[in-house]
C-alpha cells in the first residue's frame, strides 16, 4: 500500500507565495527521509497530509484517504512530531502523552499504561512524572515524538525531529527513529535539511525543492550508483583534469579533489589515471571507490531531469 | 521491605495496539474534562491551584457565615439566587484568569495545531473549550449553594416539609447559576482566544466586565425610568442581575417590565460569543 500519494499537489499561500508546484510522488512504506533546504515545502507537505491545510491544486491521498474529506479516519492513524515547540510547560510529561492518547481516542486506562510504555520507549524513565517546562531540549523532543506515537499509528510524520539537539542528541533520535522504523514496524515519513544525516536511517529518500520534486528513490537504488572513482592529489588538480578529459574520461571537480566516471573498462580507468599522475608528475593522496554520496546523486541531475521527475 | 523484590519490569518491547479507537466525541469529551480540571489548577503546578481553589474556598466559607445568619436573624438574608447574583463579580475574575489558562496558553505553546493533528475537528475543539469554562464557573456557583443547602437542610425548623423547600430553592439557584456561568463563558472565551499573552487575555476580559459597570452605573443614575431600567444591559453583571430578577424576583438590580430584554439579551450574548468562537478558531495557523 501506498502511505501518501500526491497528484500534481499545489499549495500556495494567499495566492501569492508558492509552497508547493506540481508535486507528483508515492510514497512507499518504510523510513522515508523527506530532504529539501529550509522553506522547500517539506513542512507544507506533511500539513496537507494530515488534512491541517487544503491543497490549491491537485490531489493528496494519505493511507488511502482523502485528509480533507475523510481527515477524522487519516489523523486518527497518522501521528505527527512537529517542528516547534509544542508542549505546556506546566505539566507533567505522563500526563500530557496519556492526555494526547486520550484525544486520538484510546480509552482512559489504555491511554495510561501506553503513554508510560512510550516515554520509556523513548528514553524516559522516572523523569516522566516531572513538568516538561524543567526539561532539556532533547527530552522535550523525546516527550514530542512519545505523544506522535502513543496511540500506535500507521505512519508517523517527523517534522525536523532533531532540531536544536546537539550531535549525540541527533544521534540518538535518529536512532530512535530507526528504531520504530524497524522494530515497531511503523512507516516514518521523516523530514530533514541534512541529507547527510537521515540517510543513514531510511530506506527511501524524496528531496524536494522550492514545491517541486527533485527526486524519489529507494536508497538501494541510489546508492547502486557508484561508478564514482574519487581522486585527490596534493597539487592543484586542474592539469590533471584536463589530461584525463583528453583521454575519454568524464572528470568533474570537487572542492580538492576530482570525480571521475568509470568507464566501460574499469580497469582502464585506474591505469589511465596511475598513467596520468605518472606522467604529470603528481603525488596521488588518495583514490577510491565513490558511494554512499547521494546529495550527489542529487546535485548531478540534469535540470530537464530534475524537473520532470 | 521484603528483601526479595516483588516485581521485576520486563522488556516485552513494543506493542501494537488492536484495541478499539474511540471517535472524534470521545476526543471531544476528554478535551473537555480535561479542561474541566485544569481551570481548577488539577494537574498543573500548585500556583495554578491557587486562584481558583482559593475564590471556590472562600465562597464556600461566605456560604457557610450565610447558614449561620440566616438561620440566627428571622429573615432570610440571601438565598440561593442572590448567591448567583452577589458572587457574580467573583465570577468574572474566575472567568478572567482561567479563560486565558484554558486557550491562551495553547495558542502560546502552538498546541492548537498538535490537537488539530488528531481526530478532532477546530469547531470540536472550540466547543470543548466554551464548555469547559463554563462548568468550571458553574461550579462556581454551584459549591457555595450546596453549602448552604446543607446547612439550611440541617437547621431547618419544618422537617421533612423544610428541606424540600429549600431544595426547590437550591434548584432555582442552580438554574441561575448556569444562565451565569454561560453569559460568563461566552463573553470570556472568544477575547482570551484572540491573544496567546495571558496578561492581555485577563486584561481585556476584566475591561469589559469592570469597566462598563461605572457606566453602567451612571446611566442608571442619571436617566428616567426605562433608562435606568435597561443601563444594566450594557455590563455582563448588571445583566446578569437582571436576569436574576427577571426569572427569580432575586438579584439587586431594577428592571422594571423590561425583565424578558434582560433574558434575550443574555441569550444573545452566549450565542454571539459561541459564534465568535467558532470562527475564532474555523481558520487557525496550523
Amino acid at each position: 500500500m501506498v502511505l501518501i500519494e500526491t497528484d500534481s499537489l499545489e499549495k500556495r499561500y494567499d495566492d501569492k507565495v508558492t509552497a508547493l508546484a506540481d508535486l507528483s510522488v508515492a510514497i512507499e512504506p518504510g523510513i522515508v527521509g523527506l530532504v529539501g533546504v529550509n522553506g522547500a515545502g517539506k513542512s507544507t507537505l506533511i500539513k496537507l497530509a494530515l488534512g491541517l491545510l487544503a491543497p490549491t491544486g491537485g490531489s493528496i491521498r494519505v493511507l488511502g484517504h482523502d485528509p480533507i474529506a475523510d481527515g477524522e479516519a487519516v489523523r486518527a492513524r497518522v501521528g505527527y512530531m512537529p517542528e516547534h515547540d509544542c508542549l505546556p510547560p506546566d505539566v507533567i510529561a505522563a500526563e500530557f502523552v496519556t492526555h494526547m492518547a486520550r484525544v486520538s481516542g484510546l480509552p482512559a486506562a489504555t491511554a495510561r499504561e501506553r503513554a508510560s510504555e512510550t516515554l520509556r520507549h523513548v528514553g524516559l524513565y522516572e523523569e516522566r512524572y516531572r513538568r516538561i517546562g524543567g526539561y532539556s531540549t532533547g527530552m522535550k523532543q523525546r516527550v514530542k515524538l512519545a505523544q506522535a506515537l502513543v496511540h500506535d499509528p500507521e505512519l508517523l510524520l517527523l517534522d525536523e525531529p532533531t532540531n536544536g539537539l546537539d550531535p549525540e542528541g541527533r544521534r540518538a533520535m535518529l536512532d530512535l527513529v530507526h528504531r520504530i522504523g524497524s522494530e515497531f514496524g511503523i512507516s516514518v515519513v521523516v523530514c530533514s535539511h541534512l541529507l547527510g544525516e537521515i540517510e543513514r536511517i531510511c530506506t527511501s529518500l524524496v528531496a524536494i525543492d522550492a514545491g517541486r520534486l527533485l527526486r524519489s528513490a529507494t536508497l538501494s537504488s541510489m546508492t547502486q550508483h557508484s561508478d564514482l572513482l574519487m581522486v585527490e592529489i596534493d597539487e592543484d588538480p586542474a592539469d590533471l583534469a584536463e589530461f584525463l578529459g583528453r583521454h575519454g574520461l568524464e572528470v568533474r571537480k570537487d572542492k580538492r579533489s576530482l570525480m571521475v566516471r568509470i568507464g566501460g573498462e574499469p580497469d582502464e580507468t585506474y591505469d589511465l589515471i596511475r598513467d596520468a599522475v605518472a606522467e604529470l608528475d603528481l603525488s596521488l593522496h588518495r583514490l577510491e571507490q565513490h558511494r554512499h554520496q547521494v546529495a550527489d546523486l542529487f546535485r548531478d541531475l540534469p535540470t530537464a531531469e530534475a524537473t520532470h521527475a | 521491605m521484603p528483601d526479595t523484590p516483588t516485581g521485576v519490569i520486563h522488556d516485552i518491547g513494543y506493542q501494537r495496539y488492536e484495541g478499539p479507537r474511540l471517535g472524534r466525541g470521545y476526543a471531544t469529551r476528554s478535551l473537555f474534562t480535561r479542561n474541566v480540571r485544569a481551570a481548577y489548577g488539577l494537574g498543573r503546578s500548585a500556583w495554578a491551584k491557587v486562584l481558583p481553589i482559593g475564590l471556590l474556598a472562600a465562597a464556600s466559607i461566605a456560604a457557610l457565615i450565610l447558614v449561620v445568619v440566616n438561620t440566627q436573624l428571622p429573615i432570610e438574608v440571601i438565598d440561593y439566587v442572590g448567591i448567583a447574583s452577589t458572587f457574580t463579580y467573583a465570577a468574572t475574575v474566575f472567568v478572567a484568569v482561567v479563560a486565558p489558562e484554558l486557550v491562551s496558553t495553547d495558542l502560546r505553546n502552538n498546541l492548537v495545531a498538535l490537537y488539530l493533528s488528531r481526530p478532532l475537528r477546530p469547531r470540536d475543539y472550540a466547543l470543548a473549550k466554551l464548555a469547559a469554562l463554563a462548568t468550571a464557573t458553574f461550579v462556581m456557583f454551584a459549591g457555595p449553594m450546596v453549602v448552604l443547602f446543607l446547612g439550611m437542610a440541617f437547621s431547618t425548623d419544618n422537617g421533612f416539609a423544610g428541606v424540600i423547600e429549600e431544595f426547590g430553592g437550591l434548584l432555582a439557584g442552580l438554574a441561575a447559576a448556569a444562565i451565569h456561568a454561560a453569559v460568563l463563558a461566552a463573553i470570556a472565551l472568544p477575547f482570551a482566544s484572540l491573544t496567546g499573552r495571558r496578561v492581555f487575555a485577563t486584561g481585556m476580559i476584566i475591561a469589559v466586565s469592570l469597566l462598563t459597570a461605572p457606566i453602567s452605573a451612571i446611566l442608571q443614575t442619571l436617566s428616567e425610568d426605562a433608562g435606568g431600567q435597561l443601563a444594566g444591559l450594557i455590563n455582563p453583571v448588571n445583566l446578569l442581575n437582571g436576569v436574576d430578577r427577571w426569572l427569580f424576583d432575586g438579584g439587586v438590580f431594577d428592571v422594571g417590565p423590561y425583565g424578558a430584554v434582560y433574558g434575550l439579551v443574555s441569550l444573545l450574548v452566549i450565542a454571539v460569543g459561541t459564534a465568535c468562537t467558532l470562527l475564532r478558531y474555523r481558520k487557525v495557523k496550523p
